[in-house]
């Protein structure tokens, strides 16, 4: 784990069922490391990630928001990742208008054979977070514990 | 009373007198010449509270979601961006195209009445546009006002004067279709940092008192059950409403009208604390006419909206900030 400052970021990880999940299964049984502050919620399809649940997260005291899906063209669902594309590039970009930094947000394409990147990816992530420092734009204060 | 309003004013009285159709959607005069109200008139003699002026903004499409369930045919006076909306209603099947007769009318830019009012212009007994000035008969005499002084924000960055439906129009003036650059404000905030846009958006929004104005007057927030009325949607709030809730709402507002939004710029004209709130929905055209190719909503009728669609070969959101920033 990486830290500056003695910061740990707090990370969302939405990983997909039938890709990124298995493949973080795949970095754990690979014996490949990632950080702990990392924390995977398990969604159906990539496509399921409503703004919302990225917006909460980021509320409930999140520091940064990664997507993880099957490559496109590789959805179990066939099509949900090409509608993620679009919203979350759409989404991203705006939350980067609003004033939260774009390198808190990210979009990752992850298979279930792809154990090294999904640790690759999310070292990287966490690092680049940390860097950055806590978010606290769009935190709720109220739900920050002291 | 202008040409243009008896024009209006006798097209609806001969469509009535017709018997095809049995009402009309159209704006009643209110207690001051500023504050006509968006109404329904089903006889002649109603009428005579009939008014067509600069202070008419309302975009009377999305009244007709539930107007034209109504037994018989319903007319409506759309102006050329209400046009769009009513199009794009008409896409998402919640009009039905033939239930409505579409009249087409004139419009040369709306006032912002907040804008009038902070001229100090009082006492309105009319106003008519000359040039690049409105001027005002008062009750203190004429005041003559520039037009970027008093139009709307959407009527400064006019979409143009084509009605992209229309069963007939009423139209006396040709006048010239000036179509100046809407997102030149998005490219100014996109320059700034994260930090300056975060301290504009704030400012911004923490002015909200989340009235709702802006989702109930949007034609594209046209959804039976509404996200944000579900109380456990964690944005019902309002005593203990913080920072993250007024973002929340505005961001999810926007992106729930993304691809829809036909940039008719009701939201800010309605919101009772000023927030330009177009701005947000002029980001996403904007980065969805860099990423998947221009689209005016409400244009056509028919076909899938960006964000119902799909190529293969879009940009990977990665590279999203390469493209919508041109860097």
């Amino acid at each position: 784990m990486q830290e500056v400052n003695n910061f740990t970021p707090n990370i969302v990880a939405f990983c997909c069922n039938w890709c990124s999940y298995a493949g973080a299964d795949l970095a754990g049984s690979s014996r490949l490391s990632y950080p702990a502050n990392v924390k995977i919620i398990r969604v159906p399809c990539s496509c399921r990630v409503n703004p919302m649940f990225v917006l909460k997260a980021f509320q409930q005291g999140a520091d940064g928001v990664i997507l993880c899906g099957c490559h496109p063209g590789d959805c179990h669902y066939v099509t949900g990742n090409y509608y993620t594309r679009r919203r979350m590039s759409l989404l991203f970009s705006f939350l980067n208008y609003m004033g939260i930094e774009k390198e808190r947000t990210r979009v990752e394409w992850v298979s279930a054979a792809e154990g090294a990147k999904f640790s690759e990816v999310m070292n990287d992530f966490v690092a680049k977070v940390t860097a950055l420092g806590e978010n606290k734009r769009l935190q709720d204060l109220r739900v920050k514990e002291e | 009373m202008s040409e243009l309003e008896k024009r209006i004013i006798e097209k609806a009285a001969t469509l009535l007198a017709g018997g095809e159709i049995k009402r009309v959607v159209g704006w009643k005069k209110g207690e001051f010449i500023h504050d006509p109200s968006p109404a329904t008139f089903e006889t002649e003699e109603s009428l005579k509270d009939f008014i067509y002026n600069d202070f008419c903004g309302a975009n009377l499409s999305k009244y007709l979601i539930d107007i034209f369930k109504r037994e018989g045919k319903t007319a409506v006076f759309l102006k050329p961006c209400d046009s769009y909306s009513f199009n794009q209603l008409v896409k998402e099947h919640r009009i039905k195209r033939e239930n409505v007769y579409v009249v087409g009318i004139e419009c040369h830019g709306k006032l912002a009445n907040y804008k009038v009012e902070e001229k100090g212009i009082t006492g309105i007994t009319s106003e008519a546009h000359e040039g690049e000035n409105v001027v005002f008969d008062t009750l203190y005499g004429k005041v003559t006002a520039s037009r970027e002084e008093v139009l709307l924000d959407r009527c400064l960055t006019c979409k143009g004067k084509k009605h992209v439906v229309a069963d007939e129009t009423v139209i006396i003036n040709d006048y010239e279709d000036k179509v100046s650059d809407r997102f030149a404000m998005v490219r100014e905030l996109e320059a700034m940092t994260a930090e300056e846009r975060f301290a504009f958006w704030q400012g911004q929004l923490s002015k909200c008192i989340r009235c709702n104005a802006c989702r109930n007057v949007c034609p594209a927030c046209s959804c039976l059950k509404c996200v944000f009325d579900n109380p456990q949607s964690g944005i019902a709030a309002k005593a203990n409403d913080d920072t993250f809730e007024e973002q929340l709402f505005h961001v999810i507002r926007a992106f729930h009208v993304s691809g829809r939004c036909t940039d008719c710029g009701e939201c800010s004209r309605v919101c009772p604390q000023h927030i330009p709130l177009h701005l947000l929905n002029r980001k996403f055209i904007k980065d969805i006419d860099s990423l998947y190719g221009e689209y005016q909503a409400g244009e056509e009728a028919e076909g899938k909206t960006p964000l119902t669609s799909y190529t293969e070969s879009d940009t990977e959101p990665n590279n999203v900030f390469t493209v919508t920033e041109g860097k």
